[in-house]
């Protein structure tokens, strides 16, 4: 059955009673001792939407911390290649750290403040949600403590040392595959044991429903600016526009189209298809994952049958995740969204085609997005505007790519 | 006609003491062994609880983890989980047996073909960990007409007034958190706090059983046996570990803890 998006109302409140979108995707499926620290947060993060003074201070710690807006630039470079749409990209990667993870990790420190909380925590996995939170809790005062796995903080060195220049400590997640979804857990696991003197940041749009709306609603900044600046570029949003974004819990993605929901513009989340030749994938919605409950909330996600969550792989350790937003869930069964994959191999040779032929260097991740671009473009006239999101910046990644390619050059 | 849980209580009460609650995961270390496990303890035990384990589990500390992924390496399924409660019932049909574990085996598994599961391998009661008040509602329902217990849970940050109302809506067990933890934390908090919080609960309905767990140890269970029950978990899933590594037999070591937490509560 297809869902319904009702008109006027934001994305992130979509949901019913339960807190489920579309009666089947997201809600609270947390143990007891989560239930009031969540019901705290929910009443507080209501209460501080609509605050016009919190909503001043946001802005102003968006302006003069994160560095708004971030730039809008015409790829020429990439549509001559290409010979097709015109290519745009909204170099997100351009935001105070190196990636959209900023506004995710601003505002929740400013909740955290509200809350008279000394202490957060969070996840990370490619090191950027982490790398943001410990940057801005330095800021703010607050101790900061960034659960990573193992894996990835042998991957993504440079975010790791940037972690630990910043003041916070990283606990190194052995268990399970040593990745970002075992980081989460873990993370969830302290804030259970924490809950009354710890505030937590969920890295992503995923985790239990008030989790999923501070991070959209803070990612949704992006298309805020974006969508002035294409009314700028344009005069108008134009009537065939394509925005594609990486999604591997979905925050950068659902803030990248949370402007555009009522206009025509076509949304394309891009998941992790992982190595070309493993049965492995980070990408639950392309292979057609059943639902089920994945850190507190209903999501298609990777599972075998009985219900255990499965094993995911992926170049890329910010999309290495086997579930995904229930937004997603939410966008893609109502049909606003398509969800498709790229695999390692694409997202590494759209990262060279891009660095080599333009002046800005996408992560992994966001290198998926523009696979799916390059896939595109020339099949489309010159009529047709792709915006990508370059959500990440690849120095994150110099070490994979330097054995993956021979060089790295920024 | 009374349930096995309610009827273990009872007997309790009788002599005096807390119900001794264990928790061993199904499939730790084997299969067979975890049947053995069972057998063997509840000459000890009057309430034999049986995780099913989840490899993604949000509230479960290390040793729970380490047992869980002990079993699920041995391939464990949820088939073989009733299977090990049916070949338990067999040689002990009145001790009762709840299986505890997480929401999602449930949902893949279908809550009627789950339940009717737990029917046909005779499980007496479910704590599903993440499937709290009110959202498990309709499952608790589910339950009743089945007449399996759905154990409700209260942690220290429940508020009163949501303990009414899930007191309410309880079964004949209710499960006290003892403090703010994963389980198998050390208890941070004091017995003697955590029997207050147990006595404010006790108050809102005194006909309940209501047990406490988390924490407890043998050192530990002692001070606390003035409640309806102690539930007993992480420490055990340690002795597991230990013994495997000291390459004991776990089920003859387990047998004799239980049997001495047992003698702490007399």
């Amino acid at each position: 059955m297809k869902l319904k998006i009702r008109k006027n109302l934001a994305l992130i409140d979509q949901h019913d009673k339960n807190f489920m979108y579309g009666g089947r995707f997201g809600g609270n499926f947390i143990p007891e001792t989560l239930k009031k620290p969540v019901d705290d947060l929910t009443k507080l993060f209501t209460k501080l939407r609509k605050d016009k003074k919190f909503l001043k201070e946001r802005d102003n710690y968006f302006k003069t911390y994160v560095g708004t807006p971030t730039p809008f630039i015409k790829l020429d470079n990439l549509t001559d290649h290409l010979g097709g749409a015109q290519i745009y990209a909204k170099v997100v990667s351009e935001a105070n750290g190196g990636a959209h993870k900023i506004y995710n990790a601003t505002v929740h420190c400013l909740i955290a403040k509200k809350a008279k909380k000394k202490y957060i925590v969070g996840d990370t996995g490619a090191g950027y949600a982490g790398k943001m939170l410990s940057m801005a809790a330095k800021k703010f005062g607050l101790k900061c403590k960034i659960f990573m796995g193992a894996k990835d903080i042998k991957r993504q060195r440079p975010n790791v040392e940037a972690i630990k220049k910043n003041g916070a400590e990283i606990v190194s997640v052995t268990t399970g595959s040593q990745t970002l979804v075992d980081a989460v857990s873990e993370c969830m696991r302290y804030w259970v044991s924490n809950c009354d003197t710890t505030h937590m940041c969920v890295g992503s749009t995923v985790g239990p429903n008030i989790f999923i709306k501070i991070c959209a609603w803070s990612t949704a900044q992006i298309s805020r600016e974006l969508f002035s600046q294409v009314e700028e570029e344009f005069g108008k949003i134009p009537r065939r526009l394509k925005l594609i974004n990486c999604v591997g819990g979905g925050s950068s993605a659902a803030g990248f189209w949370n402007e555009f929901m009522n206009t025509n513009a076509e949304f394309i989340g891009v998941e992790a298809g992982g190595p070309k030749n493993s049965k492995l994938h980070a990408a639950p919605l392309t292979n057609g994952s059943k639902i089920g409950i994945l850190h507190g909330a209903a999501q298609y996600v990777i599972q075998d049958k009985e219900g255990q969550i499965g094993s995911t792989e992926s170049i890329s350790a910010g999309l290495d995740y086997p579930g995904i937003s229930p937004l997603h869930c939410f966008l893609k069964d109502a049909k606003r969204a398509r969800y498709t994959s790229a695999n390692d191999e694409e997202a590494l040779s759209a990262y060279k085609l891009v660095s080599r032929l333009e002046n800005i260097s996408p992560s992994l991740e966001p290198s998926h997005a523009f696979a799916e671009a390059i896939k595109l473009a020339p099949k489309l006239d010159s009529s047709e505007v792709i915006i990508v999101n370059s959500c990440g910046d690849s120095i994150k990644d110099k070490d994979i790519i330097k054995k993956k390619l021979g060089s790295y050059t920024r | 006609m009374k349930s096995k849980i309610a009827l273990a209580f009872r007997n309790c009460k009788k002599e005096k003491r807390p119900a001794l609650i264990t928790y061993t995961v199904a499939g730790d270390n084997t299969k067979n062994n975890s049947l053995k496990i069972l057998n063997a303890i509840s000459k000890h035990a009057d309430i034999l609880e049986l995780g099913f384990p989840h490899n993604t589990p949000i509230a479960d500390g290390g040793q729970i983890q380490g047992s869980s992924y002990r079993a699920l390496n041995n391939g464990i399924k949820l088939k073989d989980v009733f299977q090990i409660v049916k070949k338990f019932k067999k040689n002990n049909p009145n001790k009762p047996i709840i299986l505890m574990g997480y929401f999602n085996l449930i949902y893949q598994n279908g809550e009627n073909n789950f339940l009717k599961s737990c029917k046909l391998s005779g499980v007496d009661g479910l704590i599903i960990v993440d499937l709290p008040y009110p959202e498990n509602k309709n499952f608790a329902n589910k339950c009743k007409k089945k007449s399996i217990s759905f154990i409700q849970l209260l942690s220290p940050t429940t508020s009163k007034e949501r303990m009414r109302k899930i007191i309410k809506d309880s079964h004949e067990m209710i499960y006290y958190i003892s403090m703010l933890s994963t389980t198998g934390g050390k208890l941070k908090v004091s017995p003697k706090k955590i029997l207050q919080n147990y006595n404010t609960i006790k108050r809102i309905n005194p006909q309940k059983n209501l047990v406490i767990g988390f924490g407890i140890t043998e050192k530990t269970i002692s001070s606390l046996k003035s409640a309806n029950g102690l539930v007993v978990g992480s420490m055990l899933c340690k002795i597991i570990t230990k013994s495997l590594k000291m390459r004991q037999n776990p089920v003859t070591k387990l047998a004799k803890v239980v049997y001495n937490l047992k003698n702490k509560i007399l």
